[in-house]
């Protein structure tokens, strides 16, 4: 029933230029129904479907790919490896926490 | 934009170079293959190649989906378009892909076949449902990325018991291309295949999770190290990787923890499982029939089969013979070694798999590297 009202989003031209293998983090910007929901990719609004992942809420990023989103991005493990490029970079100011 | 743009700093990335080359042993070399055309695409936009020490060499795998394509495929794909009634559904990428009399989807499209470029396979369901009087074929294309919409779309034309639908499966794995480029008899015949170690992909490994990657580091001896797609992930790959290396270590490292998970997403898994089934064989374009290397439609599925329903014979395509592509998929050669890159094959007009898409490592290289010299140091082959 939630597949009725899905409405074809005309991806923007961008879009359609990514390679298909190419999947990126993107910001839920609000959830539509139980299975979709719509992100904010850079400006562009666009509907993808939930039902490979669990939980999503508003403000969570999702590995998006080729309108599904893939996994849920762990935000606490994106800023640890971030600490990491830090330390490996020798950048004490940037150490986490 | 978040957690793409941090993952992107140069000085940063500058840094980690400089750790690399402090700890890259000068005595030795480094083959290091990039599974991913996603890795092939931004080893060569970020220029990664430039701050590497010429013993650390990166080998370009076959990691794009539609390189890999064989091209009898296409041509069936063409043949679907054009019946009677027909809307063929896919993906951009495969528009252009030209076959060997230089026929593709987009010249069916100008012929007057109705080609449709979706974005997902939702947009494909959606087709057939809005046009019940005529027949829709999805052309499903990809690794183990793109298989769970497919699986999805399936699933759901079966609840809605549509009967103008149907999928044409080419959808192929990751772990079998690993292992087939590491045992085959063409890679004894090419000579010694010289990889040390593997920077898995990163979306891949989002779906199927780390742990397939277990086989070949202990199996192989080789390194595996998963990276995200960004300049950084890769750069910082490459470290684990040499320190691995350095300290005679095999074992799988996860460098993208923010979205791999050991066993993957569980979820997706069990739904392809549901669907497809492996086949026993399928021919990759560069490499060859590799056996286990494919999905087909489970027969509960036979309905939405396209195979099945229009009875598709897939003849076998050899490209050029110029073509090194199957050697430089395996690691033995290199973009600049075939007689014919740059001057016959171009991304305008390609003869083999390695130029056809932006992922391709011919294409990669023709777009981004084709000026730079060579690294007389980093030169595996005479
Ligand atoms: S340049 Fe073209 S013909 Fe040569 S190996 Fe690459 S894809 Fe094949």
């Amino acid at each position: 029933m939630t597949i009725l009202n899905y409405v074809i989003i005309s991806a923007s031209e961008n879009l359609l230029k990514t390679p298909m293998c190419l999947a990126i983090p993107v910001r839920v910007a609000q959830l539509i129904s139980e299975d979709r929901a719509m992100v904010d990719l850079g400006g562009v609004r666009k509907e993808i479907s939930l039902v490979l992942v669990e939980d999503v809420k508003p403000g969570d990023y999702v590995i998006v790919h080729v309108g599904f989103a893939l996994q849920k991005l762990d935000q606490q493990e994106a800023e640890r490896t971030l600490a990491m490029f830090a330390a490996v970079a020798g950048d004490i100011s940037a150490d986490m926490d | 934009m978040k957690y793409i743009d941090e993952f992107r700093a140069g000085n940063i990335a500058r840094k980690i170079a400089g750790k690399i080359l402090a700890e890259a042993d000068s005595r030795r070399r480094y083959h290091l293959m990039e599974f991913c055309g996603g890795h092939t695409h931004a080893i060569s936009r970020f220029g990664i190649p430039d701050l590497l020490p010429g013993n650390i060499r990166m080998i370009h795998g076959p990691g794009c989906p539609v390189c890999v394509l064989p091209i009898g495929r296409i041509e069936n794909a063409i043949q679907l378009a054009k019946m009677p009634g027909m809307i063929l559904c896919c993906y951009g990428d495969v528009l252009r892909v030209p076959t060997l009399s230089g026929m593709s989807l987009l010249k069916a499209k100008a012929q007057g076949a109705d080609v449709r470029l979706i974005y997902s396979s939702t947009d494909a369901i959606n087709i057939a449902r809005q046009n019940p009087h005529r027949t829709a074929v999805f052309f499903a294309i990809g690794f183990e990325t793109t298989t769970p919409p497919t699986a999805v779309v399936i699933k759901q034309a079966q609840q809605l018991g549509l009967v103008n639908f149907s999928v044409f499966c080419n959808h192929v794995l990751t772990p079998s291309a690993i292992s087939h480029i590491l045992q085959s008899p063409e890679v004894r015949e090419l000579g010694l295949v010289s990889i040390d170690g593997f920077i898995g992909p990163a979306h891949v490994s989002v779906v199927i999770g780390s742990q397939p990657y277990e086989y070949f580091a202990e199996e192989f001896q080789k390194p595996v190290v998963i990276a995200g797609f960004e300049p950084l992930d890769v750069m910082q790959a490459i470290l684990m990787l040499v320190r691995q290396i350095n300290a005679g270590r095999a074992v799988v490292e996860n460098e993208f923890t923010r979205a791999v998970m050991p066993a993957g997403n569980v979820n997706a898994k069990s739904l392809v499982a549901d669907v497809f089934e492996l086949r026993r064989s399928f021919e990759w374009r560069g490499l060859g029939a590799v056996p286990y290397s494919a999905l087909k439609i489970k027969a509960c599925y036979a309905d939405f089969d396209a195979e099945r329903r229009f009875e598709i014979f897939t003849p076998s395509i050899a490209d050029n013979k110029a073509c090194e592509c199957g050697a430089i998929l395996r690691g033995v050669k290199r973009p600049q070694d075939c007689k014919i890159f740059g001057t016959v094959c171009t991304p305008e007009n390609p003869i083999g798999s390695c130029m056809v898409s932006s992922e391709g490592a011919c294409a990669a290289y023709y777009r981004y590297g084709r000026l730079r010299p060579r690294h007389a140091a980093a030169s595996g082959s005479a």
